[in-house]
C-alpha cells in the first residue's frame, strides 16, 4: 500500500473508533433518562452523529467512489428519516399531553 | 475471507447497545418508549450491517442496509401517525 493509503485507513479507523461511544451513549441514555422527551434528544442526536462517524471512517477506507457516495446516501436518509420521526413522536407525545419531565 | 478485528468489535459493540436499548422495552410506561428502541435497533442495524460490508467485503450488505433505514423511517412515521396518535396510553 501507498503511505497515503495507509494514511486515510488509518484515520477511517480513528473515525469508527470515535463513533461507538456516540452509539453506547445514545443506549444508555434511553435507558436511564427520566421522560420521553429526553429519550428522544438521546436518541435521535446521539446515534446520528456516530452513524455519521461510522460512515465517515468507512468513507475514508473505501476503495471505490460509488461505495463513498452510497456511503452519504445512507445516512443523509437515516439522518432525514429520524429528524422526522422524532418531530414526529415528539408532536404526537404533546398531543397526549404528555408532561415534559422537570426538575422539582 | 478473514474478518479485520476492528469491524467485528465496532459490531459487537453495536449488538451490545441495541440490547441495553432493549431494555427499554421491559420498563418502558408508554408504547413510544418501546417505539424508540426500535428506532435505535435501526440506526445500530445500518451501522453493523455498514460495518459487517467492510469487514466481509460483500458489498450487497449496504443494500440491505439502506432497507433498513427506509423501514425504521417508515415504521415510525406510521407510529406516531395512525396507531398513537389515536389510542390510549
Amino acid at each position: 500500500m501507498e503511505k497515503g493509503m495507509v494514511f486515510l485507513h488509518g484515520l477511517g479507523t480513528i473515525c469508527i473508533l470515535i463513533g461507538i461511544p456516540f452509539f453506547v451513549s445514545g443506549a444508555i441514555g434511553l435507558l436511564r433518562f427520566p421522560d420521553i422527551y429526553t429519550r428522544l434528544h438521546a436518541l435521535t442526536k446521539a446515534d446520528n452523529v456516530g452513524l455519521g462517524f461510522v460512515v465517515l471512517g468507512l468513507a475514508l477506507q473505501a476503495e471505490q467512489w460509488n461505495t463513498v457516495a452510497r456511503l452519504l446516501l445512507i445516512w443523509l436518509l437515516v439522518l432525514v428519516a429520524s429528524s422526522a420521526s422524532c418531530h414526529l413522536v415528539a408532536r404526537a407525545a404533546l398531543r397526549k399531553k404528555i408532561q415534559p419531565w422537570s426538575r422539582s | 475471507m478473514t474478518m479485520s478485528w476492528l469491524y467485528s468489535t465496532a459490531a459487537l459493540c453495536l449488538l451490545s447497545a441495541i440490547v441495553v436499548g432493549l431494555l427499554r422495552i421491559l420498563r418502558g410506561p408508554t408504547a413510544a418508549d418501546s417505539m424508540l428502541a426500535a428506532q435505535l435497533f435501526g440506526t445500530c442495524g445500518v451501522a453493523i450491517l455498514l460495518l459487517l460490508s467492510k469487514g466481509l467485503d460483500w458489498l450487497v450488505l449496504q443494500d440491505i442496509a439502506l432497507v433498513f433505514a427506509l423501514l425504521a423511517a417508515l415504521a415510525a412515521v406510521a407510529f406516531a401517525l395512525r396507531t398513537w396518535g389515536e389510542t390510549e396510553r
